[in-house]
């Protein structure tokens, strides 16, 4: 009897796609071929001559690269398994992928920028020709320049820790252009920061001093304020932290660092819960970066392509990267990083198709919208909050019975003390539900962590979806563990050892790599050389 | 393999209102006042996770109460090499502990508490031809140790994630108390021993952000950043524990796990050196002292460091001490200050505040520092605040 049709159990029923799909090199079969190349016509050759006679000897291949052979139809069916075989946006319930700001990117979106004009944007073109483009530009730096109080704004940053770097770049050229560039070498950051900030500044050469949080899990202020000194380049800070918690003292942070000279940067990335209620510049920061792909509805994920705002106090704004754009009349016209600006941070003006669906998405929302995405976002975290801190053995740890921002660093602990079982193992455990969560940024301040962010893009009844399942997992770790232990059992992959991960000498990155350090092979190409 | 070691008449001070169970006296007094070791029942329910994952897996063992009761409570399989005389004694856990790594154990987990962690040390000094990791399982009444597991269960689980593949490890502290000081209200652990204990790494789906490839390269990294700090013609005075250690190795001049030994232009100048000692050479010109993170309750001073004495710390003069440890020490504390305790209150109150902790070369964590009421924290009331997940 297939109707009426069967009520859907709660969780829902899931299995993954499992291909055993072989690695695309090993596809390879001699001879065959994605695209047959037509045969060079009569005459073509001899009026052309040898076209790879001018090449420099340095530039030629001895030998061919050892590129796998396959058939069109074959490559696609290979993509497509892949696909079938991964956790995406646009399938689950992405909510825990917190800090990362999963939300719907609108589909109408990338109709947008479909068009010639912006597809096959070239950042040499003409500046008659781009005007279009330009102007969006512009615009959306005048509507960033709103959203966070600050004088100017670039899109240069190619991605968010891009993002903080082109911050202590600016920051470093600042002191240095008042001749303290020596004596301030220490940046202040806190544990529950992104991370990107203490790499950031340790990559320009900073020392980095981290402060630990108080009881009650907010920003040690006395401690930041003993780490305080003439050699304080800048504090940079999340706010609210990885934990979703607001740090209440966030002004006097700042006036703090102001008072000894330095300056505050923000790292906004994740500005989701904030938008219309709260400005960097209003706290008196000097510097801050969103991100587009997080914050502002671009896709993201798998490594790019991502995009950051980068907003200056107007003593800063000197120090912007790249070229910037200047309205000019009716028109738009570009100009060269001025003699104070860092230069480029990367080429062109950024990831331009990200800047025009971040646009498009804040026209579409409006001021209001932007408000109540924000507040729509808070209400979902704290629900969530809510019914996952019912779970028995499950935690929010620091400002007990406080509200959160937009997300959450929950622990395990509870259960881990219980049964034995790690958050880690209750993640795989959660992707036999079609569903995942990450657990924390290193280190493990708060133990057997899971950090879950709903955003504002997620139902009631999503979020509903997503606590039973790992309320489901919960019981399973005290009735049934060795199902959790063993999981994944519905999941395309086991487990990845990170030792492979984590050694030079077994990691592999490449083909090639793989081929010389576990087959002692040597590329043909290498041998010609 | 995976081998179980229960020290039987662990804990049995606790319930009994003893501040220990050391000491065939204080035994005979707990058993007269109703005391029952928990350490036998605790093994079976750390083995019962380890049976979930791997049933009917053999586990190296001694007779009967010592560990092979547990294991077969929790359906495993014992291979007993070990049979103790009764009563047992502490010798007794260090020959069960030599016999089962002599059949080929690889992991030992121990029940038992610091006593027990001790002797378990002991039979594991020398370090044996292939490496072996121990793991306690919480059942001591003190446990001052960063070697156990926060709980029975977690201590199954990282058993049982061994068995699928072993974990790296790393070197932890073994303290101890001598307890008859201890039921006077007095406490001062000392520095037994090391011990490899297993670290369950991250095995996250999603990786943001690189891990240290280890424990051991995060305390490399720390080690390498307080010898960067060195100057020539200062002494340093190299307190004991793991990273210390590491710091000697990187200079490359043998340092005593220990003990106090004294560096200067990269050549140790004085080994194991006592109070005195390090007065003399003081005296000789510019000194620091460079100390870690002491056991689980975040010791700086005062605790398996008593050389570095109040007298010593003074004439160090006003900036004493480089602090370094990896960052994994000050997040085990889960929020707890770091201690000072040299017994001289008007220093202790000089260190208190904020101490600069190296974590690695250009990284240094701010984190409080407090001199505790003498003795106040170290109650053995609070001694479950020290166990460490692992």
């Amino acid at each position: 009897m297939s109707l009426p049709v069967a009520p859907k159990p709660s969780p829902r029923r899931f299995h993954q796609a499992q291909w055993d799909e072989p690695i695309v090199f090993e596809l390879h079969r001699s001879g065959e071929r994605g695209i047959a190349v037509p045969p060079v016509e009569p005459g073509v050759r001899e009026a052309v001559g040898d076209v790879v006679a001018a090449l420099p000897a340095a530039l030629r291949r001895p030998a061919p690269p050892q590129l796998p052979e396959i058939g069109q139809m074959r490559v696609l069916k290979h993509y497509l398994r892949l696909s079938q075989e991964t956790l995406g946006s646009d399938v689950n319930v992405d909510i825990g992928q917190g800090t990362c700001t999963i939300k719907y990117s609108p589909k109408v979106n990338d109709q947008l920028i479909e068009v010639p004009q912006l597809r096959e944007l070239h950042p040499h073109q003409s500046e008659a020709s781009v005007q279009g483009a330009l102007e969006i530009t512009w615009r959306l730096e005048q509507l960033m320049a709103e959203i966070s109080g600050m004088h100017a704004v670039t899109f240069q940053s190619p991605g968010g820790s891009a993002g903080i770097w082109t911050n202590i770049a600016m920051i470093r050229a600042y002191h240095a252009s008042r001749g303290e560039g020596e004596q301030r070498d220490e940046v202040i950051t806190t544990i529950f920061s992104h991370p990107s900030n203490a790499a950031a500044a340790k990559e320009a050469g900073y020392k980095v001093i981290t402060i630990y949080p108080d009881a009650d899990g907010y920003p040690d202020l006395a401690a930041m304020k003993a780490a305080l000194s003439d050699r304080t380049a800048a504090i940079m800070v999340t706010n609210p932290e990885d934990t979703g918690i607001y740090n209440p003292a966030i002004k006097e942070w700042v006036d703090a660092a102001h008072a000894v000279g330095a300056l505050a940067s923000y790292d906004q990335a994740n500005a989701s819960g904030i938008l219309g209620i709260t400005r960097a510049r209003d706290a008196g920061f000097d510097v801050c970066q969103f991100n587009l792909h997080k914050t502002f509805s671009a896709p993201h994920g798998c490594g790019g392509p991502a995009a950051a705002a980068n907003a200056v106090s107007e003593a800063l704004a000197p120090f912007l990267p790249g070229p910037r754009i200047v309205r000019a009349g009716d028109g738009y016209t570009v100009h060269g990083p001025g003699p104070s600006s860092i230069g480029h941070v990367a080429p062109g003006f950024g990831v331009v198709l990200h800047v025009v669906r971040a646009y498009a998405w804040i026209m579409a929302l409006g001021a209001e919208g932007l408000r109540t995405a924000s507040e729509i976002a808070v209400l979902n975290n704290n629900y969530l909050l809510h019914e996952v801190t019912r779970i028995p053995g499950a935690s929010a740890p620091y400002a007990t019975g406080r509200r959160r921002i937009e997300q959450v660093r929950y622990s395990w602990q509870e259960l881990f003390e219980e049964t034995g079982i790690t958050s880690e193992e209750i993640g795989v455990r959660m992707s036999d539900f079609g569903f995942h969560y990450w657990t924390s940024h290193h280190p493990y301040v708060v133990p057997q962590p899971f950090t879950l962010e709903p955003t504002e893009c997620y139902s009631k009844a999503e979020i509903d979806e997503y606590v039973a399942a790992l309320a489901e997992v919960a019981r399973e770790c005290r009735e049934e563990p060795d199902v959790v232990r063993t999981a994944p059992h519905n999941q395309t992959v086991h487990h990845t050892h990170h030792d492979d991960l984590d050694d030079p000498a077994r990691w592999a990155i490449t083909w090639r790599a793989y081929r010389r350090k576990y087959f002692g092979e040597t590329p043909v190409d290498d041998v010609a050389a | 393999m995976l081998a179980l070691v229960v020290n039987p008449i662990a804990g049995v001070g606790g319930p009994a209102g003893l501040a220990g169970s050391d000491g065939a006296d204080v035994q005979a007094d707990a058993a007269a006042r109703g005391g029952l070791s928990r350490a036998d029942a605790r093994a079976s329910d750390a083995l019962r996770v380890v049976a979930a994952a791997h049933p009917g897996a053999t586990v190296l063992t001694a007779a009967g109460a010592m560990g092979e009761d547990a294991v077969r409570r929790a359906g495993l399989e014992p291979r007993v090499v070990f049979t103790a005389a009764i009563p047992t004694a502490a010798v007794d856990t260090t020959a069960a502990v030599r016999a089962v790594v002599e059949a080929g154990a690889r992991l030992v987990l121990f029940a038992g508490g610091d006593g027990t962690a001790r002797d378990v040390a002991a039979a594991l000094t020398p370090p044996p031809a292939r490496p072996v990791a121990a793991l306690g399982i919480p059942s001591g009444v003190k446990m001052y140790s960063p070697v156990f597991a926060i709980s029975p269960a977690a201590a199954g689980g990282v058993a049982a994630a061994w068995l699928d593949e072993p974990l790296p490890v790393h070197e932890q502290e073994v303290l101890d108390v001598d307890e008859a000081q201890l039921r006077r209200a007095r406490v001062e652990p000392q520095l037994f021993g090391m011990l490899p204990v297993p670290q369950r790494a991250g095995r996250t789906q999603a990786r943001k952000s690189p891990t240290p490839a280890g424990e051991h390269a995060a305390v490399i990294a720390a080690a390498r950043a307080a010898t960067s700090l060195f100057r020539p013609g200062v002494r340093y005075l190299l307190g004991p524990g793991g990273t210390l250690a590491e710091v000697g190795r990187l200079l490359g001049v043998a340092t005593t796990a220990l003990g106090v030994d004294v560096v200067l232009d990269g050549r140790v100048v004085r080994t194991r050196a006592s109070e005195r000692e390090l007065l003399d050479e003081i005296s000789r010109g510019p000194a620091k002292a460079v100390v870690t993170v002491i056991g689980g309750q975040g010791f700086l001073l005062g605790r398996g460091n008593q050389q570095l004495s109040a007298t010593v710390i003074r004439a160090l003069g006003s900036d004493p001490l480089i602090v370094v440890a990896p960052e994994q020490k000050l997040v085990d504390l889960h929020g707890r200050p770091l201690l000072v305790d040299t017994g001289d209150p008007e220093v202790d109150a000089s260190l208190a505040g904020y101490v600069r902790v190296v974590t690695g070369v250009g990284t240094v964590s701010l984190y409080p520092v407090v001199a505790p009421e003498a003795g106040a924290s170290t109650h053995p009331d609070n001694a479950e605040g020290a166990l460490h997940a692992t």
